[in-house]
């Protein structure tokens, strides 16, 4: 098929100042127990295609899944109609736009590939993790899931660009629910936060088969918790939390196509503008956040962007100072501001847009003791439950699966439906501890909402814990 | 399309073997879509899409196999194409173990919703829209074009629905986030129509360019427009109507199921396919009732069961889709005139739009968010200024239990905007509510 689509492609031949074809399949497969049960297992195969056109200054697209020649030249004509009907009212002059013509082949790291699993066997794995959740009767759902996607990705331009990237990424996940009266708790592992590149080994390098029994535990400790206490104090993050915080508090407002108004109707503005990119203390002097599309098994590890640029790492903040945003070529021309290779499409059927690919929080100094010891009076929280945050990225209120109070340096109580809240400024500017690279953990979500049209894509995010001082802490009802 | 999926139906089915059963199911759709900002176009394109799932049921009844491919519209090919797929899940389902929960329609029951289009050329609407626009700072995404999904299995059963409709979804910004919330959409584009929701904004436009007043966190009386109660209680398709949400003890309505606890006794909530722009079928083959009661004057009613829940739990389904969510969310007016909402709120917040929401405390039905575009801080009945955005942490159980003053006799039919994956059919009904004590945290 791709030999097919390359050779039509090239007999296009279109009279138009840039013309790319961007080709993904992809094919994803879902494993899911459930109360021991087997859930339908669902395989999609997925095929289709966006030819791009700029010509006059404008910019069309066209997608289609039908790949024939008559497809793509139907595709190819409306493209160019749009670029062209557009031209004189588009809101930047694509034409100044350098788009390269990138040449060459990536595909992911695999060291065990799910297709080389028997599916008998890829069941077993889901159904024996199933199996060890239920530790008691109070335990009234559970769950286990594995969630494999392949995909290949050819990228093709009209003056001779060519590149093939081939990604594999596993998605493991348990889930349990304990309930007693009108109270009910959920604890999880991965499911929508441990995204990433690579085969069934990710599944010992998360510690996949230790997981159930240890949230069966915590499940039913947070059943007959306290709630967590109202107050200010200091939080301590794992990193199946932090991933969170670095995405809506510092991933999002950084998207130059938001600081620039696209998504004002919908995912909304930004607090950051453009004037402070290069001087803006966005938190202390112990936050160092990286662009880091090369990190091997991070979930948005690629070697070109959707727009064939060749992906990088950045320094997005460094030492506590904002110096790029996260934005792509088109981005980045409008801005007047260098950015970074992260203009990415969740499919063939939507355009590239600014996306976050792989934000890291860079490790620190400090082990975990440090970390707690530092606490006299505050909370550590683990595993995202719940999050809400404004259109400008400001206010957010973020909630978590299990909260356990630190006093005099120690670890105390387990406490119930932990809930925090503040500035996003204020909040990374009160950073004093950042856990050390022993303790940087590689995660992703699967589950990046944005843009019009709406698109959901893949974000990684490794990070290490980390210590922040008074944050306004509160539970439930 | 409708042709190509019948015949390629009716070729699938005939392969069957035994007693084998299969469902198919279409999702297609031929969209423009025009994205816009600073009142010019930013990305203007079209997508071409079909999709068909396709699901096998072994001769007795205990095993499926399924899988969704992308279709070309080439229908030789297709064939081609999905006789292999249906191939493949038949060596599928010996690999797989028995499923106790397999559920689907065996008594034909064929339906067709097709209209014809009234669309008028995308450029001529991108015109209209670019000319609301000039002068001001318009943001936002009209897309347009024909909708279409079917379903078919081998007991001969065919439903079809086509549509073609537009949705423009957009703000005026004045500036920063200030701005205002704006929406149209339908099967005719009214120019008229069109231009008297510009105007509309306009004048909300004018009033946010008061300085705008930061109100300290506490608790407020306010009123949550249509578009805004909506968000709010569309929380509930989060695990909150679902008979597997409440057997499993999860939902966020489980108080009500549970404890007795009700709310005021002027809320009535309905998923209403009668009155919604869904599809009456669902991916088993089952037809929707016109209506499902989720809450009856204020008491907990019925859940809504997928064909799957209703073997699990023994009950019978009322042909809920999968996530157990309702698609035509119908909430029923009450005897508050719109005319008399800013007097009856006295002082307080009118709240137009709401953003960002999500449980803070499940069980107890607490949902945080933010407000957002034009919300105004309002004093003797009048409108005083724009407020800069709060966050609200609060529980529906008081938003729509003791602290509910009223829902408007007006209510607003509300289109779905949504394009993840493709374009939504979900819509909902919803009048406005005036709150007392409604409390924001931040």
């Amino acid at each position: 098929m791709i030999e097919t689509v390359e050779k039509h492609f090239r007999d296009l031949s279109p009279a138009v100042d840039f013309c790319s074809l961007r080709l993904v399949s992809r094919q994803d497969e879902v494993i899911e127990v459930r109360q021991d049960i087997l859930q339908p297992v669902t395989f999609d195969d997925d095929v289709g295609a966006m030819i791009t056109v700029v010509d006059a200054g404008g910019l069309g697209y066209a997608a289609t899944s039908d790949l024939t020649a008559s497809g793509l030249r139907h595709a190819l004509e409306r493209a160019t109609r749009w670029a062209r009907q557009t031209a004189a009212t588009a809101v930047v002059d694509h034409g100044k736009v350098g788009h390269p013509a990138p040449v060459g082949d990536y595909s992911c790291a695999v060291e065990r590939p799910w297709s080389a699993t028997p599916l008998v066997e890829r069941i077993d794995l889901a159904r024996t993790e199933c199996g060890r959740l239920r530790t008691d009767d109070r335990i009234v759902d559970w769950s286990a899931s594995l969630w494999w996607i392949a995909e290949q990705q050819l990228y093709l331009t009209a003056d001779g660009g060519r590149t093939m990237q081939r990604f594999e990424y596993l998605i493991p996940g348990l889930s349990v629910t304990a309930n007693e009266g009108s109270e009910t708790i959920n604890r999880r592992f991965g499911g929508f936060d441990l995204g990433r590149q690579g085969g069934l080994e990710i599944l010992d390098d998360v510690h996949f088969f230790d997981q159930a029994p240890a949230i069966a535990d915590e499940v039913l400790q947070l059943l007959v918790a306290p709630n967590c206490p109202t107050g200010t104090m200091d939080l301590l993050l794992d990193p199946d939390q932090m991933y969170l915080q670095i995405h809506e508090s510092i991933g999002h407002p950084l998207e130059l196509d938001r600081i620039l108004g696209d998504e004002r109707n919908y995912a909304g503005t930004s607090f950051v503008t453009l004037d402070m990119i290069g001087s803006y203390r966005y938190g202390s002097d112990l936050l160092n956040i990286t662009f880091d599309p090369t990190v091997a098994d991070e979930f948005a590890t690629y070697r070109w962007d959707d727009d064939g640029v060749v992906a990088d790492k950045q320094y997005i903040i460094r030492d506590g100072i904002l110096e790029r945003g996260l934005g792509g070529i088109t981005s980045q021309m409008r801005a007047h501001l260098p950015g970074v290779s992260n203009s990415r499409a969740c499919s063939w059927n939507r355009p590239p847009i600014d996306r976050m690919a792989n934000l890291n929080l860079e490790p620190g100094a400090a082990s975990r003791e440090d970390m707690i010891g530092a606490v006299e009076h505050g909370i550590y929280m683990k595993r995202n439950l719940s999050w809400s945050i404004d259109d400008s990225r400001n206010k957010f209120q973020f909630g978590c699966e299990y909260g356990r109070m630190i006093r005099d340096g120690e670890l105390a109580e387990v406490v119930k439906k932990p809930n925090y809240k503040g500035i996003s400024g204020t909040f990374w500017r009160s950073l004093k501890g950042v856990g050390n690279a022993d303790l940087f953990e590689v995660l992703g979500t699967p589950f990046c909402g944005k843009g019009e049209p709406n698109q959901v894509i893949r974000v990684g995010h490794a990070t290490p814990p980390a210590l922040f001082g008074d944050v306004a802490v509160f539970g439930g009802e | 399309m409708k042709n190509d999926f019948h015949r390629l139906a009716d070729d699938l089915t005939a392969r069957v073997s035994g007693d084998e059963v299969l469902l198919l199911n279409f999702a297609g759709e031929t969209t423009d879509f025009i994205r816009f900002n600073q009142s010019r176009v930013r990305q203007p394109g079209h997508v071409q899409q079909r999709y068909l799932a396709i699901q096998l049921v072994d001769g007795q009844g205990q095993r499926q196999a399924t899988t969704q491919v992308t279709l070309t519209g080439d229908l030789d090919e297709d064939t081609r194409r999905t006789v292999k797929v249906v191939d493949d899940l038949r060596q599928r389902l010996p690999q797989l173990p028995k499923d106790p929960h397999i559920f689907y329609a065996t008594e034909p029951t064929s339906s067709q919703q097709e209209a014809a289009s009234h669309l008028p050329a995308t450029s001529q609407v991108v015109d209209e829209v670019l000319a609301a626009g000039a002068g001001r700072d318009l943001v936002g995404l009209l897309a347009q074009g024909g909708m279409y999904r079917g379903f078919a299995n081998s007991f001969g059963q065919r439903n079809w629905s086509t549509t073609h409709s537009f949705n423009l979804d957009w703000s005026f910004y004045l500036r920063e986030d200030k701005a205002v919330k704006c929406g149209y959409a339908g099967v005719e584009w009214d120019g008229d129509d069109f231009r008297s929701r510009v105007d509309t904004a306009v004048e909300q436009l004018a009033l946010l360019d008061r300085d705008p007043k930061t109100i300290p966190a506490g608790r407020y009386r306010v009123y949550l427009a249509p578009v805004a109660l909506a968000d709010y209680v569309g929380m509930l398709n989060r695990g909150g109507f679902g008979l597997k949400a409440h057997r499993t003890r999860q939902s966020s309505l489980l108080r009500m199921a549970t404890d007795g606890v009700c709310l005021h006794d002027a809320v009535t909530l309905m998923d209403n396919t009668r009155d919604g722009v869904a599809p009456n079928f669902q991916a088993d083959g089952f037809l929707k009732p016109d209506s499902v009661t989720l809450i009856d004057a204020g008491a907990h009613a019925d859940c809504l069961v997928t064909p799957r829940s209703a073997r699990e739990y023994g009950v019978d389904t009322n042909g809920a889709s999968a996530g157990e969510g309702a698609a035509s969310l119908d909430l029923a007016a009450g005897d508050l005139d719109a005319a008399d909402v800013l007097t009856r709120l006295d002082t307080g917040v009118l709240i137009n739009n709401v953003h960002y929401l999500n449980y803070s405390d499940r069980p107890a039905c607490r949902i945080t968010g933010m407000t957002r575009f034009a919300c105004f801080w309002v004093e003797a009945g009048q409108i005083v200024a724009p407020i800069n955005v709060m966050r609200f942490d609060e529980t529906l159980y008081r938003v729509l239990g003791d602290n509910l003053m009223g829902l408007t006799r007006e209510r607003e039919m509300i289109l779905d905007s949504g394009t993840y994956g493709g374009r939504g059919s979900v819509s909902s009904c919803f009048p406005g509510a005036l709150v007392e004590d409604f409390n924001f945290n931040l």
